[in-house]
């Protein structure tokens, strides 16, 4: 076979098309939040944000209502709350992540068992459908990767000083407190662009390992997220054709390529440099 | 609360001529942390361009005190005014630099971005750094000495020049108010030399240095006036108090050695907090309230 055509047969289906351009479009906004995210210390906060989003795809399913809306509900309103919890109660941030993640993930499993005579797939839910992405899907997943980039666009200073130094950031006047919500929401927002791609189990990968790759690489944070961007949009593309040439599953093809370039990096780095050990982040706060 | 008055203390700043509105000014403080209290009973009044050390031992609240005047922290009772107004209201015109073990040295930032960040509250979130605020940075980076690291990632630098670093972060944003958590801990005599003449320079240009200090020698070498904190405001005067026997005592709980002229600090953190019923006030010549 011609190799031209091992990458110009599959975009005769215009699912594969769609499929490409979300999950690069998810790719690009998950290597942006997830710069900040990995320097925030907030990559647990990503696995638990995902699972919340759980019962509120599912209820709008039951609900028929839209998807997007009811995980940007589930989700959001789950970081809210985490965020609410850390700062008012007595509860370190990863014991507040804790309690409401593995309950939300509940509710979901709760509300999926009321299904009657339900023979849809769980799968899908927990693992994506990138292959059954619609246009209204797309449309969609654009929009709000538009209001997630173009917020980090607008506040990329403020929230990267609060990131570095949030006491200094808080003293000189920046709303550190509302800059750490409205990052919560952003991940939260980035989560439910994501899931349909990757689904809820797989949905950190896209957000951790392509800038955890430019943390090894980077010593600025416009290079970390330059090198995230690269990985983050390179992946899910390499991924999809190799599961499409292996028949594998996209989602966990797409998270294996990214795992595969870290390592590929992590590896080179510890060969050819012996350099000041790589902090991948701090504490949840 | 066994002792019926607060300490009432002003300090007057040796040197530079004082004017009319102090540049802090604790009215009757008391703050702290969940239901553990950290100050209590709080009177202080900074001068502009003070050159001040807040020691004491350590969970003494000097960390707290500097926290309310950055309003970082809302007192329980009390009132804070700072530059004029109400904590938080100036400010653009306050730099807090935390302590170096706070500061995630391995994060991917240059000298020349932390210094910028300086600039980012004043910008806001529409604007982009310009010339104008690039030409402030190369200046506050010449102005420390670290114009030839600009480039450099933080953790490559030793800890005179991290320090530095974030002095020209302070510059940078044109700050009126240093408040300076422990900013020569951890590094050797001659840096701290080199600091605080840089220190010493911005309070002769008119700033307010506000530092925390839990070394003696170096508050005593370096600064002019001090204060000292153990939960209540247990002195505070010119420097030369530090050579004062009662006040290192009340300061420090009583745990202290003496060997020669200066004391040699026992800090045992035991009694701390126990004896406030048992503290003298130290008057100062200004005398206020």
């Amino acid at each position: 076979m011609n190799p031209l055509d091992l990458v110009l047969e599959p975009l005769g289906f215009p699912f594969f098309v769609r499929a490409l351009l979300a999950s690069a479009t998810v790719g690009l906004v998950c290597a942006v939040v997830g710069s900040y995210m990995v320097l925030r210390g907030l990559a647990f906060m990503g696995d638990a944000l995902s699972h919340s989003a759980f019962p509120g795809v599912v209820a709008a399913y039951l609900l028929k209502g839209p998807f997007y809306l009811g995980a940007a509900i589930a989700a959001v309103g789950t970081a809210l709350a985490i965020g609410w919890v850390t700062r008012r109660g007595n509860l370190r941030g990863d014991t507040a992540i804790g309690v409401l993640f593995a309950g939300m993930f509940a509710l979901g499993i709760f509300l999926f068992s009321l299904i009657p005579n339900y023979v849809g797939d769980l799968f899908g839910f927990l693992f994506g459908e990138v292959l059954g992405i619609g246009v209204g899907d797309l449309v969609a997943l654009s929009i709000l990767a538009i209001v997630v980039l173009g917020t980090v666009g607008l506040l990329w200073k403020e929230l990267l000083y609060s990131t570095f130094d949030p006491l200094g950031a808080a003293a000189s006047g920046l709303p550190v407190g509302r800059l750490d919500y409205l990052f919560l929401a952003l991940i939260a927002l980035t989560i439910v662009i994501s899931l349909q791609a990757v689904g809820i189990i797989l949905v950190v990968a896209m957000l951790v390992t392509p800038a955890a790759t430019g943390q090894l690489l980077a010593r600025s944070f416009g290079r970390l997220v330059a090198v995230a961007v690269v990985v983050g949009v390179a992946s899910p593309i390499v991924g999809l054709y190799l599961s499409y040439w292996i028949n594998a599953a996209s989602g966990a093809t797409i998270v294996l390529v990214e795992t595969g370039v870290f390592a590929i990096v992590l590896i080179g780095r510890r060969l050819t440099t012996v350099e000041r050990p790589v902090n991948l982040g701090r504490t949840v706060r | 609360m066994t002792s019926a008055e607060p300490v009432s203390s002003a300090v007057a700043t040796a040197g530079t001529p004082t004017t009319g509105t102090p540049a802090v000014a604790l009215h009757d403080v008391s703050a702290g942390y969940g239901s553990q209290i950290a100050l209590e009973g709080v009177d202080l009044r900074i001068d502009a361009g003070s050159l001040l050390a807040v020691f004491g031992p350590n969970g003494g609240g000097k960390t707290t005190m500097l926290k309310l005047i950055a309003g970082l922290l809302t007192p329980w009772s009390g009132s804070v005014e700072v530059l004029g107004a109400a904590p938080g209201v100036n400010a653009r015109r306050i730099a807090y630099v935390p302590q170096a073990e706070l500061v995630d040295w391995s994060f991917p930032i240059s000298v020349w971005d932390v210094a910028m960040m300086g600039r980012y509250p004043r910008l806001g979130p529409l604007h982009q750094p310009g010339p104008a605020d690039r030409n402030a940075v190369a200046a506050a980076l010449g102005r420390v000495g670290m114009l030839d690291r600009a480039r450099s990632q933080i953790g490559g630098l030793s800890g005179g020049q991290r320090r530095r670093a974030f002095l020209a972060r302070a510059i940078a944003a044109e700050a009126e108010l240093y408040l300076l958590d422990e900013p020569v801990t951890g590094v050797d005599v001659p840096t701290q030399e080199d600091l605080m003449a840089l220190l010493a320079d911005e309070a002769a240009a008119g700033r307010t240095i506000i530092a925390t200090t839990h070394d003696l020698a170096a508050a005593s070498r370096h600064f002019t006036t001090v204060v000292g904190v153990n939960r209540r405001v247990t002195a505070s005067g010119p420097v030369s108090i530090l050579g004062d026997p009662d006040v290192l005592s009340r300061t420090y709980g009583g745990h202290l050695l003496f060997v020669g002229e200066r004391g040699v600090l026992l800090d045992d953190a035991h009694h701390h907090d126990a004896e406030s019923g048992r503290e003298r006030h130290f008057h100062d010549t200004s005398g206020s309230t």
